[in-house]
């Protein structure tokens, strides 16, 4: 079954385009990384997927509009952006009995069992809580919604990096499975890298890479050239090259491996890696930034 | 886990704003605590007035009226305020995308904050005023027994029963005159960014100016008063100059009250602003 299906999704502010025409399919049962630079339109695509915004053209969310029925697609969408929106002046139990009333797919004691796991107290104010709790708050309510897609916007931004680890692993070990969908966009793409099954790069609310994980790892390959090689490396048309500790580090998009026999050492280059390799590709004005 | 499972956004959905504005009670609370504690100091010199002569006005029951008076004007405010808040401190604090990200729609939603003016406050302040009204006559009673006055006395001039049928009632009618004044401020609540109080006024008042600089007349300013102020009014037949105390059950006017163009036309208005806001709430962002 297929989660989400945009076709020509557009949006745009004024005269500022936000995503502009941009196509995605993401099926059932996947965990999908959405990775962009800021202001790619990361969020605008997420706002529309759940209905918080209008859009043009077509999107349906699990054989839904959202925008014309986000309260339906609620019933079945999970969603969490930073950890800044959940109400401060809420208890903990408040949220429990808000969620179990007004959520049929809430389960209230399974929550309560990953509260358990925590040291969040049921009397406490969120605005008492640390930010790396509220977190852990939000997603034990989220995780005990039996919902079929789950839409993380920056989850984890301005956590440490211990709550950031135990939030992804959570939500592997406790929480999906594969008759679920996950949907996460972040800037911080190598902590994320090893659960993803696919990936979507965006760009200026463009898509500039859209490959699923198995077909990353046939069509990206990073050579570290022996120096002998460099030049005919270089021959192969890389997409890109950096330099480390003297060495040159090439990456190649849809090589056949066979060809970078012999040239030097070749593995699968991190997510980060090509990000970066993409995003100077399609505007070459940012080498200097980089 | 069915899929089925009962679940009740609307009464939930009010029972958060509880929540989140427990001014809402401890308000008309409070102001019903001064009305009794300056009561308590006056009981030192109830049991005189109670044994003594019947005049026609013996202030016995201005405790009770002033208590209920105070009540009603805190709840007014709250009120006021609670609808100009509702729907921007949700985007102010951005814990919109927290209640969007429920199902729960913007219509139950903005029903639920409309509902705390209209219907939460008029049960609260009956509930406080009654309550504090009761303290008050059990006290009396207490104090006069002690005095070795007969109750009786005190019972016969201290009656309750107009006051209890009249403040339900005018309570509720009030409600629904100030329907609309409550809607407005929701929908400014939901559109403007900041300083919410000046937007609400800001349109009115210049509709006021531009009328007296123009045509050198104040109606709608005075339509701006009666709207805000002539919900009791509405409720009982003491209309008129100078409004008369309602004093007896034929003052009680539902007749009047339920005909009036002006409740209905109210309502009618009220409604259209509430589905702006409903809209609103929909395509406006966090600010």
């Amino acid at each position: 079954m297929t989660s989400i299906e945009a076709r020509g999704l557009r949006k745009s502010y004024g005269k500022t385009v936000a995503l502009d025409r941009i196509d995605l399919r993401v099926e059932e049962g996947r965990i999908l990384g959405l990775i962009g630079p800021n202001g790619a339109g990361k969020s605008t695509a997420l706002q529309a997927i759940l209905g918080l915004i209008p859009h043009e053209g077509e999107l349906k969310v699990l054989g839904r509009d959202p925008w014309t029925a986000r309260e339906a697609l609620m019933t079945d969408v999970c969603f969490i952006a930073d950890v800044a929106v959940m109400p401060r002046w809420m208890r903990v139990w408040q949220a429990l009995d808000y969620m179990d009333g007004v959520h049929t797919r809430f389960d209230r004691a399974k929550a309560e069992g990953f509260l358990a796991k925590t040291n969040i107290k049921r009397e406490s104010k969120v605005r008492e809580l640390s930010k790396g709790m509220t977190a852990q708050l939000h997603l034990a309510l989220v995780m005990a919604v039996d919902a079929k897609l789950l839409v993380l916007d920056e989850p984890t931004l301005g956590l440490d990096i211990l709550y950031r680890k135990q939030f992804y692993d959570s939500l592997l070990t406790d929480y999906f499975d594969h008759n679920r969908t996950i949907v996460v966009s972040t800037h911080q793409v190598d902590e994320i890298e090893h659960i993803l099954t696919d990936v979507v790069f965006l760009d200026s609310g463009r898509i500039v890479l859209d490959v699923s994980m198995e077909a990353y790892e046939a069509r990206f390959a990073e050579l570290l050239a022996t120096p002998e090689q460099v030049a005919s490396a270089r021959s192969l048309g890389p997409i890109h090259e950096r330099q480390l500790f003297g060495r040159s580090i090439l990456i190649f998009d849809g090589i056949d491996r066979a060809r970078l026999d012999g040239l030097g050492e070749v593995r699968t280059p991190g997510l980060a890696d090509v990000f970066v390799a993409k995003m100077i590709a399609t505007f070459p004005g940012r080498e200097q930034a980089a | 886990m069915s899929a089925d499972r009962k679940v009740r956004p609307f009464y939930w959905s009010v029972r958060r704003e509880l929540w989140e504005h427990p001014a809402i009670y401890l308000a008309p609370a409070g102001a019903a605590a001064v009305g009794l504690l300056g009561f308590l100091v006056s009981t030192l010199w109830l049991a005189r007035s109670v044994a003594g002569a019947v005049p026609k006005n013996d202030g016995l029951m201005m405790p009770y009226v002033f208590t209920a008076l105070a009540v009603m004007v805190i709840g007014f405010l709250v009120s006021i305020f609670y609808a100009l808040g509702a729907l921007n401190g949700e985007r102010r604090d951005r814990s919109i995308q927290f209640w969007k990200s429920l199902p729960v729609s913007d219509l139950t939603t903005v029903l639920a904050k409309a509902a705390v003016p209209l219907l939460v406050l008029p049960v609260v302040l009956l509930a406080v005023i009654i309550g504090a009204q009761l303290i008050m006559l059990v006290l009396s009673t207490i104090v006069v027994l002690l005095h070795g006055v007969d109750p009786g006395r005190l019972w016969a001039r201290v009656d309750m029963r107009l006051m209890w049928t009249v403040l339900p009632y005018g309570l509720f009618i009030n409600a629904l005159w100030l329907a609309p004044v409550y809607a407005w401020l929701l929908l400014i609540s939901g559109w403007a960014k900041r300083m919410t109080f000046v937007w609400a006024l800001a349109p009115p008042l210049a509709v006021a100016l531009f009328e007296r600089l123009a045509f050198n007349s104040s109606h709608f300013i005075h339509f701006l008063i009666e709207r805000l102020l002539g919900g009791f009014g509405e409720a009982f037949s003491v209309r008129g100059e100078g409004r008369a105390a309602i004093d007896k059950f034929s003052d009680i006017d539902p007749i009047h009250a339920f005909s009036s163009p002006h409740i209905w036309g109210g309502l009618a208005v009220a409604g259209l602003l509430l589905a702006v806001t409903i809209r609103l709430r929909r395509s406006r962002d966090p600010i």
